[in-house]
């Protein structure tokens, strides 16, 4: 994985410090060229892996990378699913069996139809679970997804109901399917390793906030820095700068003075901000 | 150990089930929904004690408390029933139907010694904690206005078949959508006398409100306006914002900021200044044993599970709290078939226009 990835939340009016800047950036990212516009920015900077949600405008990015090759020669994706809203919508409209429908894989309705029914019928959610993963990952045909992340919602959720086993189907069906690495993305990451470790996912890719101010750090900062000291797992941070409570130099001070964190993931909307978060990074040699 | 019974596992009930799972000084020993299929799956894969009927839970399996997540016009026989049997409960909001059931259960909870809360979690968000602490204060001076909006995207077609879609069963933007920012007017400005101008308004649904609108009569001369929308697209998510209005400054908040401005009258507060000041909720915000989907939600059952092992803790949103929530929603209600106070005898209605294209050009 590359020191710093591009996140997405910018681009979809996700802020978590305020509701007007959230908004004025929905307005702004309303355009797919203004998107692409900051993705390319980033891109020539050097920061080359977009870490992004399945969100269908994400699809119009891929895209546009599809349709130009040699312009995003070293372009990768590291997709997150589910996007959730998407399912709630769904699930809420069409009930369970038409949501399933709904997000049909393109590689065959009849197999993908025994594939989901049958896991239905028989309440096996390995079946449905590869599914759901394959029409996520239909919007990617093509492209670079070397790692795919399950989002924070549903890492968390089952977590919390002790659905361990789910972790193990994901990760293998990742690994078989598209030869990537799975990610988990979660807001309790000591409890998430002892609980990847009993679903025998060896030396787990895990994004978590890891930050100076221990924002949205479940359990407390400590137990994140034990982890990060004695646990065997590749760490990517993300909320580095607590939503912008940390003064970007010395969030990324901190962060660099953190063992055995691999990956930073990051969110700019302006050359200015992608750059200067470029420099620091590279100076403190993060 | 608390040992814990979860009732109810649709969207509220699975994603509490997720938090109280996790919290250590609790064990759930049973989980219980009328749908076989989730309960087969997490008894499956979880191992999790399922049952499809709830007297039978309630019959077989030794608790001290239970979360009842459930459509609300079950709430009401659940909660005695649980209260009968001496347990604690956790009920999702609003409490019931009718407040005149809400201050029974009060009541009998309060006789029995019993824990209960509701499931309010806007009282546990940093940014309208602060706002209480600020009133306490008198930071703005004399309130004389509070605005409560919500707004979000819930309802935005003309279909839908769940409960919450229909007024008999608790569904609707007053019960389910409205109930929250009502909840925080009288948390900041108490039991009202009386309400005024209310909408029930429908912009999709055929069976229940879209929109609510009114104004809240409050002792000494402190009025409300309510403003609520779940069929606004606009809106990415569910949006509670609180406007308060004092002789000596104004609040505004919502989920993630304060923004306070205090004029020179203002009296001294810790940490503020006169002129403007923002408080975000990265340092309101304290962390949580398990984060599911927003501090609050972990915040407020860690409240009950340390309210149970000390009952000396303060109640936040005791089923008393929600009583008072339950009677305004009652009033709303009341005081929306009433239509216009004040008619205009001389009103000539005409159809309205159909909207003209072409006249909204982009300037170049």
């Amino acid at each position: 994985m590359d020191r710093l990835l591009f996140g997405d939340n910018q681009f979809f009016g996700v802020n978590h410090m305020s509701e007007e800047k959230a908004r004025a950036q929905a307005m702004r990212f309303q355009d797919l060229d203004a998107v692409m516009e900051v993705l390319d920015t980033a891109y020539d900077e050097g920061i080359t892996t977009f870490m992004c949600t399945t969100h269908e405008r994400i699809a119009e990015v891929a895209d546009r990378v599809r349709q130009n090759p040699e312009r995003y020669a070293d372009f990768k994706f590291f997709p997150g699913m589910p996007y959730a809203h998407k399912y709630a919508d769904a699930v809420t409209e069409n009930g369970m069996l038409g949501a399933v429908r709904k997000f049909l894989p393109e590689e065959g309705i009849m197999n993908a139809m025994l594939r989901g029914g049958a896991s239905l019928a028989k309440k096996d959610v390995e079946g449905l679970i590869t599914l759901l993963v394959d029409a996520e990952m239909a919007m990617f045909r093509g492209l670079r997804t070397p790692v795919i992340w399950l989002q924070n919602v549903v890492v968390d959720l089952l977590l919390g109901l002790g659905f361990t086993e789910a972790f193990s189907i994901f990760a293998r069906h990742v690994r078989k399917r598209y030869n990537a690495e799975p990610g988990f993305i979660t807001m309790n990451l000591p409890m998430l390793l002892d609980a990847l470790d009993k679903a025998g996912v060896d030396n787990p890719i895990v994004c978590s906030n890891i930050n100076k101010i221990g924002f949205r750090m479940s359990g407390g900062i400590e137990g994140y820095h034990e982890v990060l000291e004695t646990r065997k797992f590749r760490a990517v941070a993300m909320s580095v700068f607590a939503s912008g409570a940390i003064p970007a130099r010395e969030a990324i001070e901190w962060i660099s003075e953190q063992p055995n964190i691999e990956s930073i993931v990051f969110g700019a909307s302006s050359r200015a901000n992608i750059r200067s978060t470029k420099q620091l990074v590279d100076e403190f040699g993060v | 150990m608390i040992k814990l019974g979860v009732v109810g596992l649709g969207k509220m009930g699975l994603s509490h089930l997720s938090m109280i799972k996790a919290h250590p000084d609790v064990r759930v020993d049973a989980v219980v929904d009328s749908t076989g299929y989730i309960l087969d799956v997490l008894s499956k894969y979880t191992g999790l004690v399922t049952f499809t009927d709830y007297q039978t839970m309630l019959d077989s399996v030794e608790l001290d408390a239970v979360l009842i997540a459930t459509p609300t016009r079950f709430h009401g026989p659940m909660v005695r029933a649980a209260l009968e049997k001496g347990l604690n409960v956790f009920c999702e909001k609003p409490l019931c139907l009718t407040s005149e059931e809400s201050r029974e259960l009060a009541e009998l909870a309060a006789e029995r010694g019993l824990v209960t809360q509701v499931g309010y979690h806007n009282r546990f968000v940093g940014a309208f904690r602060e706002v209480k602490a600020l009133l306490d204060a008198g930071a703005i001076g004399r309130v004389t206005h509070i605005l409560a909006e919500a707004y979000g995207p819930v309802v935005l077609k003309a279909k839908g078949s769940t409960w919450r879609s229909q007024r008999t069963e608790g569904g609707g933007c007053l019960y389910d959508y409205a109930a929250h920012p009502v909840d925080l007017l009288s948390w900041y400005a108490g039991a009202p006398v009386g309400v005024g101008g209310t909408i029930l308004g429908s912009v999709f649904s055929e069976n229940t409100e879209d929109e609510v609108f009114s104004t809240i009569y409050y002792p000494n001369n402190v009025s409300a306006q309510l403003s609520v929308n779940w069929s606004d697209e606009s809106y990415r998510k569910m949006t509670t914002q609180i406007t308060i209005t004092g002789t000596a400054g104004r609040i505004h908040a919502d989920r993630q900021e304060v923004q306070v401005y205090l004029r020179d009258t203002a009296p001294d507060v810790d940490g503020y200044d006169k002129g403007w000041n923002v408080r975000y909720t990265t340092e309101l915000t304290e962390n949580v044993w398990f984060y599911l989907r927003g501090e609050e939600y972990s915040a407020q059952l860690n409240h009950f599970v340390k309210r149970i092992e000390n009952g000396e803790l303060d109640d936040i949103n005791s089923f008393a709290s929600a009583a008072i929530t339950d009677r305004v929603l009652e009033l709303l209600t009341i005081d929306a078939e009433a239509g216009p106070a004040t008619l205009d005898a001389n009103a000539v209605v005409v159809a309205a226009p159909a909207p003209r294209r072409g006249l909204l050009r982009r300037r170049s």
